[in-house]
């Protein structure tokens, strides 16, 4: 695998708004996402880190500017090569965005069913025991409207996991969750990374919890890349703008920061 | 945007868009019928909602279209003494126009708006993106199996509609009216030619292609519609605007092929 797992080179991407203008969420933005580490895409509402996400996944396409996924320049492919490309992800949505009308094993079976030639027994026996490993066990029959909001995240990155992919893209993972739910969330994510070694993105509004599991922070704001750098770094970035968005969003943090710096 | 010319052609343009998705999703769901592995299973499934859930409505519907027909013939064709007519009107009207019509209509209704609220939660909910992104065909997983469903148990229906329909037009007729039941058979029998039974069957097709095209493609692209708006709103608003446009594209349709293969 190459050192960089995916790599925005000078990407824009702008949306019509309903008078007729452009609105311009990113505008030449380039980062690089190294492979096998967890990197979080931070920054406030509209400033385009699910639409990051989407363009990785070719949900949405750049209006210019290149993505390069292991080396491969994936803005134009189409067709199998980039069904190729997508199983080389597993994501996790915001809203879980499970089946509703297939059971929690059916659910965790789709990617197998799908992508595989496997036999209904190899099947069942690889979901059982991804079901297991996600403290699933005895749900398989259940329906998605059954489930807890912590649950449907397990069974989402359950289903995720089950073609082992290279890179995992989590879009606000923790969305709806309560504090313990949340933590829990992350810990089983930092464990799963741990077992799998994949390349881990996460995009997420939970930024103090997040900071934690993050080797690199990338933060968006206005169309454009404030930092990207180790949270550390963020957490003590001399730049105007860092200091706000670490102020807004890592209160606790940034008091402590100031108490230890003698500014408070 | 102030300007009207400005807005027109913005409007122009944005119907040139809307078009183009729809005809792609068109051809890629029919490309779904090749693709592999093929869903027999959920064909089945859509079969018996589309075909075998629709039995009863179009049962009764037929019925009481074929009665109103049998009574309204009686009357006019009795005033000319011409009521030996009533198999041959009550047929004709049934399978070239009133069978298909009718039969696409309550199609439409019951699960053209049921299979447009189904894609666009789905869509609202990023089912059909995460398909995308376990590299599924959501045309291939989800639209393929209803269209071949429509086009199977469309025509079915409209031959079920067409039989109760003369049926009840028998009812009210013979049994009602007392117009004679050989008249009537040999009236129906003597008019209803094999060209008026094709032109019924490649109507009720094509109805079923207009209604599954328009209400899956309504759902499918619900977050991309104009005035859509957002989350459920925009579901029921998309579900409303696949059952008016189908029935409409159904009637404008019915008169384009009346008038080009009767």
């Amino acid at each position: 695998m190459s050192e960089s797992a995916i790599e925005f080179v000078n990407i824009c991407k702008s949306f019509k708004r309903k008078d007729g203008s452009l609105q311009h969420v990113l505008n030449n933005i380039s980062f690089t996402i190294p492979a096998g580490k967890t990197t979080v895409i931070a920054g406030g509402s509209g400033q385009g880190k699910s639409v990051t996400l989407k363009l990785v996944l070719r949900l949405l396409d750049a209006d210019s500017g290149s993505i390069l996924v292991d080396g491969e320049d994936i803005t134009a492919i189409r067709g199998r090569k980039l069904n190729q490309l997508r199983t080389r992800f597993g994501v996790l949505f915001q809203s879980s965005a499970l089946f509703d009308s297939l059971t929690v094993f059916e659910n965790v079976a789709m990617p197998l069913r799908e992508r595989t030639r496997k036999s209904e027994k190899e099947i069942h026996s690889q979901v059982i025991e991804m079901l297991a490993q996600f403290d699933l066990a005895g749900h398989e029959l259940k329906y998605p409207a059954q489930l807890s909001g912590g649950m449907k995240k397990r069974v989402g990155l359950a289903r995720a996991m089950m073609l082992t992919p290279s890179i995992m893209l989590f879009d606000e993972p923790t969305t709806g969750l309560d504090p313990v739910m949340t933590g829990e969330i992350y810990h089983l994510f930092a464990r799963t990374q741990q077992q799998y070694g994949f390349t881990s993105v996460i995009v997420s509004h939970d930024i103090p919890k997040v900071f934690n599991l993050a080797d690199h922070v990338i933060l968006l704001n206005h169309g454009g890349v404030d930092a990207f750098d180790s949270p550390e770094s963020i957490q003590w970035s001399e730049k105007a703008e860092i200091q706000e968005f670490v102020k807004t969003t890592m209160g606790e943090i940034y008091q402590s920061r100031n108490v230890e710096t003698g500014t408070l | 945007m102030s300007n009207p010319l400005a807005r027109l052609g913005d409007t122009g343009l944005y119907i040139l868009e809307d078009l183009g998705w729809m005809t792609n999703f068109f051809f890629q769901s029919v490309l779904g019928i090749f693709k592999r592995p093929f869903r027999f299973s959920e064909l089945l499934r859509q079969i018996n909602f589309i075909g075998s859930g629709s039995i009863v409505v179009i049962f009764f519907t037929a019925l009481s279209t074929g009665m109103v027909l049998g009574l309204q013939g009686y009357y006019s064709l009795n005033r000319f003494g011409a009521d030996g007519f009533l198999g041959s009107a009550v047929s004709l009207s049934i399978i070239m126009e009133l069978g298909p019509v009718l039969t696409a209509l309550m199609v439409a209704g019951r699960a053209g708006s049921a299979m447009s609220a189904e894609l666009g939660i789905m869509r609202i909910s990023e089912q059909i993106d995460a398909l995308q992104c376990m590299a599924v065909d959501p045309y291939r997983y989800l639209i393929t199996p209803k269209f071949l469903a429509a086009l199977i148990s469309i025509p079915l229906l409209t031959a079920l509609f067409d039989v109760v329909g003369i049926f009840g037009g028998y009812l009210a007729g013979v049994s009602m009216m007392g117009v004679s039941p050989g008249a009537y058979y040999e009236g129906m029998r003597s008019s209803v030619t094999n060209h008026d039974i094709w032109l019924g069957v490649v109507k009720s097709f094509v109805f079923a292609g207009l209604v599954v095209w328009i209400c899956c493609g309504r759902g499918f692209f619900v977050q991309q519609i104009r005035g859509a708006g957002f989350g459920a709103e925009s579901v029921s608003r998309m579900t409303t605007q696949a059952v008016v446009l189908s029935s409409i594209s159904v009637l404008v349709f019915d008169y384009l092929l009346t008038a080009v293969l009767l």
